[in-house]
């Protein structure tokens, strides 16, 4: 749910991070943190465990910069993937506009993926929502991982509509900002649209 | 899902008014209106060392929290909270279920006087918030996004 004030001319919206515990949402956040230049952002939160387990989450605000005289503010969030966080995984969904599902390329990661996004459905309808609308993009990540599955495989899984998917290593940055502009041009595309 | 929260300058002058006179009344030091989702409104008086968009975010965070503990217990929501520390202090009401209005204050002021009058300012903004909806579900203006285009997209993303 974006939030347009015609007053300051802004546009704001949310981008959530979804994905099974340590398969990089974090980092992805804390790549894109560090590679912004400072007018471009605010501050990195991290509510977080002493283990560095994201507890509640991770929020980034983002400009983007203009459209029309309107700016741009987008506000990434990640959720906790641990299974028992699910309460919290449910409130930092609302009001989302764009969801970006960070798998885990791990073959003993595979059913952590598979869960995560069936959670991550069932967590959206909850609340109206249907994955199937929702601008929505997939990050295979941890590609530089000797067990990592291929990915076709990962796409037979995760991915049977073809939505937009990127390989990734979040640590070094490849394939975040690929993933990342995917989704904010799918949601602002949403707007058009007059969604 | 709720449609998306669409301020215009009407609106959004008096919300900025209220909390303008919110912040005087209750002699606090800032007083921030918040939409539940994390986005900031409005805010007013000593904003300058305050960083107002983590303020939102977590505003957010916490009320969202709270009230997932309140459906636990059987309640709806807890729609007044108040956090006391050693110099300042913090009241945070949800104001017509929509938005989250947070007001910092400090021993120049007591919370007896905090409380009254964020009471009256949630009345007003209330009524404020409902013609707000009335408009947005009117005819209205459209999006300004109708008429973008793919270029306009890609351009932002030119680095
Ligand atoms: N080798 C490798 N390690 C990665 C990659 N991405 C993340 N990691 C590491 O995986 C660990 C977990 O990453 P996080 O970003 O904290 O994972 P998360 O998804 O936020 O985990 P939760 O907060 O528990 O949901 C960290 O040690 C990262 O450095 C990657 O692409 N390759
Ligand atoms: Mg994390």
């Amino acid at each position: 749910m974006s939030f347009i004030n015609y007053s300051s001319r802004e546009i704001n919206c949310k981008i959530v991070y979804y994905g099974p515990g340590l398969c990089g949402k974090t980092t992805n956040l804390q790549y894109i943190y560090n590679k912004t230049a400072a007018d471009t952002k605010g501050k990195l939160i991290s509510l977080s465990t002493e283990t560095d387990r994201t507890l509640f989450f991770d929020f980034l605000p983002l400009s983007l910069g203009e459209i029309r005289g309107f700016k741009t503010r987008f506000h990434l969030y990640t959720v906790p993937g641990q299974v028992f966080y699910d309460a919290s995984r449910k409130l930092i969904l609302k009001g989302v506009d764009g969801v970006v599902f960070v798998a885990d390329s791990q073959v003993e990661r595979m059913e952590a993926n598979i869960e995560s996004l069936e959670n991550l459905r069932i967590n959206l309808a909850e609340q109206g929502y249907d994955l199937n609308k929702l601008p929505y993009v997939i990050q295979y990540n941890k590609r530089d991982l000797p067990n990592a599955l291929s990915v076709a495989e990962l796409r037979q899984s995760l991915n049977p509509r073809s939505i937009p998917d990127f390989e990734a290593v979040a640590p070094t940055g490849v394939g975040v900002f690929d993933t990342l502009k995917a989704v904010a041009k799918l949601v602002l595309t949403e707007l058009k649209k007059g969604g | 899902m709720g449609t998306q929260l669409v301020m215009y300058e009407e609106e959004f002058t008096k919300i900025n008014a209220v909390c303008d006179r919110l912040t005087k009344d209750a002699n606090a030091k800032v007083v921030f209106l918040v939409d539940k989702n994390g986005q900031l409104i409005s805010s007013a008086g000593q904003t300058q060392n305050i960083d107002t968009t983590s303020l939102a975010s977590l505003t957010a965070g916490n009320v969202a929290a709270m009230g997932g503990l309140a459906k636990l217990i059987g309640e709806n929501e807890f729609p007044h909270q108040f956090h006391e520390g050693a110099k300042d202090s913090l009241y945070m009401t949800i104001v017509g279920s929509r938005v989250v209005l947070v007001v910092i204050f400090d021993n120049r002021t007591s919370l007896g006087l905090v409380r009254l009058r964020i009471k009256k300012a949630s009345d007003e903004l209330t009524k404020i918030f409902e013609s707000l909806v009335k408009k947005a579900d009117g005819p209205g203006i459209g999006s300004p996004f109708a008429e973008i285009s793919d270029d306009d997209i890609d351009n932002l993303f030119s680095e």
